[in-house]
């Protein structure tokens, strides 16, 4: 963890806690609510690669894409698995940092941008360079349920200074209407998760590229509207 | 051989299920071995389109396993099992339903009220109370869905919300327990393993009709029957199906229910009839809502409502058959 975050960094001893806590969390709650209460479709799983370094890019709807999206890594490599997540939302209140951070593993970023000339991106880079897997939502926030907002730059920042790392375009169907932002109970629907081609982060255009990537990611599975 | 033969004759006699049904399920099993063996063998064509064919038979016999795996496992535990079994179906037929019809975020609780219809109504089942089993949805819901609804107090939309949402639960729970309360129906003198002959009969003379109007419309189809709504269904394929499972429901209900053949057959074409039109009217939904399947759970066939939609209408009417009738 960042010593940005916690004043005295953990021991190895409460980090191998924290992994195993993670593993059961996933093992017990997590896989089987999605097995149960979801039921998730996961289409060209094939395209995921088995190893980071990697930057998984998905439209963000619900507090379950996180938990969705790590529980498609096997679950001894869920502490190479971080989600990058908005320091002013998840370290705000005692309960949700200690899920978020601890039990979790994201790796908060300031949205505002970095306090006392710190880079915002440090974490977030570090984990790629020990070759662990990022996700990242670049709407930057859950916003209205299954509409998709415009990306934000952030990705682009990681994506250049790492330009050999893959990003994994990613569409997620149906997670807004099972948890959606303001709701605290899940209904249950069926959730697709459609993955795309690895792309790379190089070049002009790269935030315009992921959107109309992942829009057409969206296009392979039907939406809920009258024909 | 011979003892090995009766000994598991007597293990499922012991769990309440006869010889004759045990055979049936025997020869089911060797028909899906013989349908995998004969799959492996044959060499897929050359082209890209052969190829997705062949896997696509592969992937749908694969489901078959599957399912008939779990409905074999159920029988053999028995009553309870079946139904929190077909409780689940339920479930997750509503759950698709869901899915794909446009429901309004003003509704997350209602929807939550409708899934709990589920255990309720097998519930009704398991405690074999026919009155409340079938009144439950039919009415209490029917009455409880607009009233939780209108508490939300969101008009727009409310007609389609309300209409949807009843014809889901009708579809996907009430009508499919029907199938569940086989288990209950016989009357209390009758021989062991009644109720499970019954829904096996069911669910053997429902899927064999699919099949055999799918197989017999590509052999012999030419005149479309509903061009609109399923453009794949002939006239031909209605009849030549309609003839192979009224011959089968002959030869089948007396193996495996209180009923002879010639009412055997009379209601082998029922279920016929009444199979295609619930095949046809799952199409007409997909149609509205613009999508090929409903949904991607079973490989090779689609959603679980792809597969029980000729269900939804059998159940029922056998179910109402065999109790007006038979007990």
């Amino acid at each position: 963890m960042s010593s940005a975050i916690s004043t005295s960094s953990p021991g190895r001893l409460r980090l191998r806690l924290r992994a195993a806590l993670r593993i059961a969390f996933f093992a017990a709650v997590v896989r089987p609510f999605l097995l149960v209460a979801i039921g998730l479709a996961v289409r060209h799983r094939e395209r995921l690669p088995k190893a980071g370094p990697l930057i998984i890019a998905a439209n963000h709807n619900s507090h379950l894409d996180t938990l969705a999206l790590m529980a498609l890594f096997p679950l001894r490599q869920l502490q190479h698995v971080h989600a990058v997540a908005a320091a002013d939302y998840f370290l705000t209140n005692r309960l949700l940092k200690w899920f978020a951070v601890d039990l979790l593993a994201i790796i908060p970023v300031e949205r505002t941008g970095g306090k006392g000339g710190r880079d915002p991106l440090a974490d977030a880079l570090e984990a790629l360079d020990r070759g662990d897997v990022l996700i990242i939502f670049p709407e930057g926030s859950r916003g209205e349920p299954e509409t998709r907002q415009a990306f934000k730059r952030g990705i682009g920042h990681i994506a250049r200074r790492r330009p050999d790392v893959p990003v994994l375009p990613v569409f997620l169907r149906g997670f807004g209407r099972v948890l959606p932002k303001g709701d605290h109970l899940p209904v249950p629907f069926f959730c697709d998760v459609v993955i795309g081609e690895p792309m790379t982060g190089a070049g002009e255009g790269f935030i315009q590229r992921l959107e109309a990537t992942v829009d057409a990611l969206a296009r392979e599975t039907p939406s809920p509207d009258w024909a | 051989m011979t003892a090995m033969l009766s000994e598991i004759a007597a293990f499922f006699a012991g769990r309440g299920l006869p010889l004759p049904l045990v055979a049936v399920v025997g020869v089911i099993l060797a028909g899906l071995v013989f349908a995998s063996v004969f799959v492996r063998l044959r060499r897929p064509g050359s082209d890209e389109k052969a190829a997705a064919k062949h896997a696509e038979l592969k992937a749908r016999i694969r489901s078959w396993w599957v399912m008939v795996a779990i409905l074999v496992a159920a029988l053999v535990l028995g009553r309870t099992a079946m139904i929190v079994l077909l409780a689940f179906v339920s479930y997750l037929a509503l759950k698709e339903y869901l899915t794909i019809i446009p429901t309004r975020r003003t509704d997350r609780v209602v929807l939550l009220v409708a899934y709990l219809a589920v255990p309720i109504q097998y519930y009704w089942v398991g405690s074999a109370w026919y009155g409340m089993f079938v009144i439950f949805i039919p009415v209490y819901m029917f009455l409880v869905l607009p009233a939780a609804l209108v508490l939300r107090g969101e008009t727009a939309g409310f007609l389609k919300a309300a209409g949807t949402l009843h014809w889901g639960l009708m579809i996907a729970v009430f009508a499919i327990s029907h199938a569940a309360y086989l288990l209950a129906v016989p009357t209390p003198g009758s021989p062991e393993g009644t109720g499970a002959g019954l829904l096996v009969f069911l669910i053997i003379v429902t899927e064999f009709n699919d099949v055999a109007q799918f197989l017999s419309g590509r052999t012999f189809g030419r005149r479309k029957i509903t061009p609109k709504v399923s453009p794949n269904k002939t006239v031909e394929g209605f009849l030549g199906g309609l003839a192979a499972t009224t011959v089968l429901a002959a030869a089948l209900a007396p193996v495996l229910t209180p009923i002879a053949p010639l009412p055997g057959a009379a209601i082998g074409a029922l279920l016929a009839v009444a199979g295609f039109f619930g095949d046809i009217v799952m199409s007409a939904v997909k149609r509205d809502l613009g999508i090929k399947d409903t949904g991607t759970m079973l490989p090779g066939h689609g959603g679980i409502l792809d597969r029980i939609d000729s269900l939804v209408f059998t159940a029922p009417l056998f179910f109402h058959v065999v109790r007006y009738f038979y007990f």
